[in-house]
């Protein structure tokens, strides 16, 4: 009905009624109806109910200069419904009208796939920065033991380390026995059950072992390190270190790389002990053979330098995770939703970072020899 | 106005009282907001300032007492009939509480969409006309709130407390971290929109300025209940230490000498 709205009298048009938020899209039809030139005048006695909505409609159909004097011609308009016309007039007196223009679909696709190498290539190029400052920051102060965090340390380490012991063991005494179970698949038709032993501590001391403690330890410990110096760099607690001459990589970046570099390899050796528990549980309880007949391949046939391949790389991964975590950390820019992406792509990056460098570890051990 | 008898007032707080374990923030308290008043909340940090605002908008329960706001206890009604009465309130956060997700205009317009059906083209275009009523640039629609000064951010978010033309505006501290002139601006601001819009007011604040020059009444929390709520001028001269040091203090007497000029 849009003699609601406004009605028409020979030359005049007279508005009226509830011009508000609930009438906008019907209003809106109704007045886009109207030829305004057509009407010589247009009087205004007074709305049932008007509202910011209801005015912007009447301000664009009488257009911004005639809304705002409204003052002088439409004395019938009550006093608050006449501020309320020649408020949102004034507020509608700029360009309301955003240019947004849409590019090219092929340029646009072209353009994220090159800001996204860019990214890659920047972020790269951050972390070896970071790596740099890093080793810069610890070398004079290793020499210097008056200077080590051991606090801080030993706290990083038992958050980090000890913390993730029952997980740690538990998933690798599971990819243990699975392993086995693979094995004894796989081994039984060729009439070589026995070997389930080899393959689960090959497996366990060069790979598993530590690749799953140092999984675990990017998507648990990454992410922690991302979050809490993320809040703190949000907090501006950063700045105020360095505002008061303290070295943030000193203080909060050099204890957890120490803490990861003392935990990571004790994790990767109690995940190899769980696994192979895991894998001699199976053998003993499906595969008839005895735990010490495990214990004893176990001595016979597989020599120290697997588990110290295995073990090397500990560090190496401990290394990288903490310094992705702390970067990605550092990287935070005010909200807190820039914490949340920030701890998402840092347990990415470090995930995938221990899964490259290990494929490539193992590479180079193979052609070794080791 | 549907709902509301202009007599009656938008809100009317009878005997809440608010614990958190042992620690009672509130006891026995009453508030009334009378309609299309401004009304400025002031006590001591601790007091309960924003406790009592949220527990009038429904996201504290309080453990007595009963709230009744545009004549309804909110806790008595079903989901949707509770989403029409909170639709009416218009809710200026601390920090502002912009959806970081959307930009400006997105923001604004969300209400918009989502309860009045709107498209999104109008809903938009709706959008940029509140945010130059709130003195923001149209052209800052499209930016994210996290490119946005302290002072943008608490205009962005009243622009969409006022999204649906709400019947009761809640503020909380909307000009702290302002500077003097952006502050003063925003009191201006919110007395012009009253006049214009004729919402109540329910303002929390430490700004002394606010209160001389935007509210009609001031209540003032302490010992746990609204001590008192009335013209600024009467509650200047209770008898309360609190009172005496807040509104003739260096400060109280600072803001009080330079509206008496104007």
């Amino acid at each position: 009905m849009p003699t609601q709205w406004f009605k028409r009298e020979g030359n005049t048009l007279t508005l009226q009624g509830e011009w508000t938020l609930e009438h906008y899209a019907t209003l809106k039809k109704a007045l886009d109806g109207l030829d305004p030139k057509a009407n010589a005048e247009i009087k205004l006695l007074g709305f049932e109910r008007i509202d910011t909505a209801g005015a912007a409609l009447l301000v664009n159909l009488l257009g911004v200069e005639r809304a705002g004097q409204v003052d002088e011609w439409a004395s019938d308009l009550p006093k608050s419904q006449r501020a309320l016309i020649m408020r949102i007039a004034s507020a509608m007196d700029v360009s309301l009208t955003l240019d947004t223009d849409t590019p090219n679909r092929l340029v646009s696709m072209l353009a994220g796939i090159g800001a996204q190498v860019e990214g890659l290539y920047r972020q790269q190029r951050e972390l070896l920065g970071f790596i740099g400052l890093v080793l810069a920051t610890a070398l004079p102060i290793m020499i210097n033991p008056r200077r080590w965090r051991v606090t801080a340390t030993v706290a990083h380490v038992q958050q980090s380390g000890l913390n993730a012991v029952p997980i740690v063991m538990l998933l690798t005494f599971m990819v243990g026995a699975v392993v086995a179970f693979l094995g004894a698949t796989v081994l039984q038709s060729f009439g070589a059950t026995v070997y389930t032993i080899n393959l689960v501590a090959f497996s366990f001391l060069r790979e598993f072992g530590v690749l799953l403690a140092a999984i675990l330890l990017a998507g648990r410990t990454a992410s922690a390190f991302t979050a809490q110096l993320g809040a703190m760099k949000s907090n501006e607690e950063i700045d105020a270190l360095k505002a008061l001459g303290l070295d943030p990589i000193e203080l909060l970046v050099l204890p957890r790389i120490l803490a990861m570099l003392v935990s990571l390899p004790l994790l990767a050796f109690i995940g190899m002990l769980s696994g192979l528990l895991g894998g001699a549980v199976v053998s003993a309880v499906s595969l008839d053979i005895p735990f010490y007949q495990f214990m004893n391949t176990l001595q016979e046939s597989v020599s120290l330098n697997h588990f110290l391949v295995g073990l090397a790389k500990a560090p190496v991964f401990a290394f990288i995770i903490a310094v992705i975590g702390c970067l990605e950390g550092f990287k935070v820019a005010g909200s807190a939703q820039s914490v949340g992406a920030h701890t998402t792509s840092s347990v990415v990056q470090s995930i995938f970072m221990v899964i490259l460098i290990d494929a490539l570890a193992a590479l180079f051990f193979m052609e070794m020899g080791w | 106005m549907s709902g509301t008898d202009d007599q009656e007032p938008v809100i009317r707080v009878k005997g809440l009282v608010n614990r958190f374990g042992d620690h009672t923030v509130h006891e026995n308290l009453d508030l009334t907001v009378e309609k299309g008043e401004i009304l400025g909340v002031v006590g001591g940090s601790g007091t309960g300032k924003s406790v009592l605002l949220r527990s009038i908008i429904g996201l504290q329960r309080p453990n007595e007492g009963t709230i009744e706001v545009l004549g309804t206890d909110l806790s008595t009604l079903d989901n949707e009939a509770r989403s029409r009465v909170e639709r009416r309130f218009g809710v200026l956060f601390q920090q502002g509480a912009l959806f970081s997700s959307l930009n400006l205009q997105e923001n604004i317009a969300l209400p918009l969409i989502e309860h009045i059906g709107l498209p999104r083209e109008d809903a938009e275009y709706l959008a940029r006309i509140k945010l130059s009523l709130v003195g923001l640039s149209p052209e800052d629609a499209l930016k994210t709130p996290e490119s946005l000064s302290g002072g943008m951010i608490k205009r962005a978010a009243l622009a969409r407390a006022l999204a649906l033309d709400p019947d009761i505006l809640f503020l909380d501290e909307p000009t702290a971290g302002l500077d003097p002139i952006g502050a003063a601006a925003f009191d201006h601001l919110i007395k012009t929109l009253r006049d214009a819009l004729g919402f109540s007011v329910f303002l929390v604040t430490h700004d002394l300025d606010t209160l001389h020059a935007a509210c009609d009444r001031v209540a003032v929390l302490s010992q746990k209940r609204v001590l008192v709520a009335d013209t600024l001028e009467n509650v200047a001269q209770t008898d309360d230490e609190w009172v005496q040091e807040y509104f003739n203090g260096p400060r109280g007497r600072a803001a009080a000498s330079s509206f008496v000029q104007e």
